[in-house]
């Protein structure tokens, strides 16, 4: 029942499946090859040649190692964390060993590298990079805690707040039903407002989240907003971060729908594609282009969002197709282990 | 403003329909304190100027943010009228704007609203005069979507999309539609920087509508001579030689 918690204190080994982390380890192993060739090199013709012929064993090496830990990687993370590191260096050295006995009688003609130097080498790679990694996974806990402070204050715009309690004031005396459910939509979704944002939450209460939103709007603007649903291939059960989907849907009617006398279309598609979730939402784009500089603070606090929860996985892509806005966001399918999928206290 | 005896004369003009519900029913309220009659109920600015000149009414309730023609521009409009309405300005949320009504003295109401606090502005609503609308205008800048003249005592309102061009006469501006032409009183220079992109300079005393281009020409025998053609108008108009090579380059980003 462990819930993904970000904002763990305790410091986990990186996920070597990530694109993200694999860049950070090739361009950190690549740049120590590089100033340690440019040191000893004399002339630029004997730079590269000393970098082909060690690039011969290393970029194997490289991306051997990578591969390795990225099998081995869910078992690593299992462990404690110093055995983790343990295990996770004696592989950072293997690999490297290995390939440099398997490589050596074919290089042939030019001097072998000497195992002992291959093996210190990467010891202290490896030891650098992981203590980055836990440099950098201290450093961004609060860094999360931060952007959720920083989104909650700018998630709801007071001009909707106040718009809303007016049409349910108006709702009061003629429709009191509808007034009830108005408010327990509203109730919905300030809880959620005021949660914790740095869980991830199940996509399926994101989207019952989005819904509630969308009918306190649908009592404002009437038939002025048209909202397509493209879900049934939604993969209910991933993670994904909170409050992501409801902002960039308030985005589309304040921008796509409200300044429109006649209003317009909004829809909303969730598909999952191989081990990727996409988001994608569209509204019409305003004859008038005011207010553009909100959607641009609201934009970057999910892009910003998205980069701390899954680095460079996530993807937020704005894209003006003719007459039509979309937002389009990619995120890694990701889920709870535990079957069936537990309730969710934190809403509803 | 009329005999205390006689009801308000009210107009509501809101883009939502609860929220003018919201009002016919806090007006309904303040019955015992205040004689009010809601004369009408319209969703957007344009309208509000046109049921104005229809029939007689002494006060707008009038919401800022609409789509198309928003609150304070239909204001503007409405103040060429010879006896403007009272307005009272009503707002969910606007820092701004409330900032500017409060500096100006203004009645505007926050919703929701208020009982007692819509009796209050009522009974001390009043015409906007024209420095005030420039001031509130200037706190809140957006492109207006009509300019407006008044013509022996009526309001016409001519849509911004409509002009083909704008020249600069003596005192007014002749302002050129398909259809006919009409004569304001504003300066060009502002009419350029309140429209930006969607009018083009091609002489000291001209602004053309950009999407309307349809040619530029060579005049014949003279040197530098341009004129430009725009759609639905067969009439030459002067390019000059200090606005041409500019008008060039914008032609091309077009």
């Amino acid at each position: 029942m462990k819930r993904k918690n970000h904002n763990n204190r305790q410091v986990e080994l990186p996920n070597f499946c990530h694109l993200g982390v694999n860049l950070r380890i090739a361009l950190t192993v690549e740049a120590a090859l590089v100033s340690g060739v440019v040191a000893r090199a004399s002339s630029a013709p004997a730079f590269w040649a000393e970098f082909i012929e060690l690039s011969a064993l290393a970029q194997p090496a490289l991306l051997l190692t990578l591969l390795a830990l990225c099998a081995a990687g869910r078992w690593l993370r299992s462990q404690p964390y110093r055995l983790g590191v343990g295990f996770t260096l004696t592989l950072g050295v293997a690999v490297p060993v290995l390939v440099t006995l398997w490589l050596n009688p074919l290089l042939a003609g030019s001097a072998a590298f000497p195992l002992a130097g291959v093996a210190v080498f990467s010891l202290l790679m490896g030891s650098g990079l992981l203590a980055y990694f836990n440099l950098r996974a201290r450093a961004l806990s609060p860094a999360i805690t931060e952007a959720r402070l920083q989104a909650l204050q700018a998630r709801i715009r007071p001009h909707f707040l106040f718009n809303s309690l007016n049409a349910v004031l108006s709702l009061v005396r003629s429709d009191p039903r509808r007034a009830e459910h108005a408010l327990e939509n509203m109730a919905d979704l300030f809880r959620a407002l005021m949660g914790n944002a740095s869980h991830l939450a199940p996509l399926e209460d994101e989207v019952a989240l989005t819904r509630a939103y969308l009918e306190l709007e649908q009592l404002r603007l009437g038939d002025r907003l048209q909202v397509t649903w493209h879900i049934h291939k939604m993969p209910g059960d991933a993670l994904i971060p909170p409050l992501v989907i409801q902002p960039l849907v308030e985005n589309a009617v304040y921008h796509g729908i409200e300044p429109q006398p006649e209003g317009g279309e909004i829809s909303l598609n969730i598909y999952r594609s191989a081990d990727k979730v996409h988001i994608v939402v569209r509204n019409p784009i305003a004859a008038d282009g005011s207010h553009h500089k909100g959607n641009r603070i609201a934009l970057a606090n999910i892009r910003e969002r998205l980069l701390l929860h899954f680095d460079l996985d996530a993807q937020l892509k704005l894209e003006p197709l003719g007459a039509v806005y979309q937002v389009h966001i990619v995120i890694p399918y990701t889920r709870e282990r535990t079957q069936p999928a537990p309730t969710h206290p934190h809403r509803r | 403003m009329n005999a205390p005896s006689l009801p308000l004369r009210i107009l509501i003009v809101d883009d939502e329909a609860p929220a003018r519900r919201r009002l016919r029913e806090v007006l309904a309220d303040c019955t015992g304190q205040i004689s009010v009659d809601i004369v009408g109920e319209v969703d957007n600015g344009l309208d509000a100027v046109n049921q104005v000149q229809q029939q007689a009414v002494d006060t707008v309730l009038l919401d800022i943010r609409m789509p198309g023609m928003d609150g304070l521009e239909c204001a503007a409009h409405l103040n060429r009228l010879s006896v403007p309405p009272a307005i009272i300005f009503s707002t969910a949320y606007d820092a701004y704007a409330c900032q500017a009504f409060d500096l100006n003295a203004v009645d505007y109401l926050l919703k929701p609203v208020r009982a007692d606090r819509l009796v209050r502005a009522l009974s001390r609503a009043h015409s906007l005069s024209a420095t005030t609308l420039e001031h509130l205008r200037e706190a809140h800048p957006k492109p207006r979507t009509h300019l407006s003249v008044n013509e022996k005592g009526r309001i016409v309102l001519i849509p911004v999309a409509d002009i083909l061009y704008l020249k600069a006469e003596l005192k007014y501006v002749t302002v050129r539609t398909a259809a006919r032409e009409f004569l304001i009183e504003e300066s060009l220079t502002r009419l350029e920087s309140e429209f930006g992109k969607t009018f083009l300079r091609i002489h000291r005393n001209c602004l053309v509508a950009s999407a309307r281009l349809r040619e530029i020409g060579k005049l014949p025998g003279e040197d530098d001579g341009h004129f430009l053609r725009l759609d639905g108008l067969d009439e030459r108009l002067m390019v000059s030689r200090r606005q041409y090579s500019a008008l060039r380059e914008k032609i091309k980003s077009i």
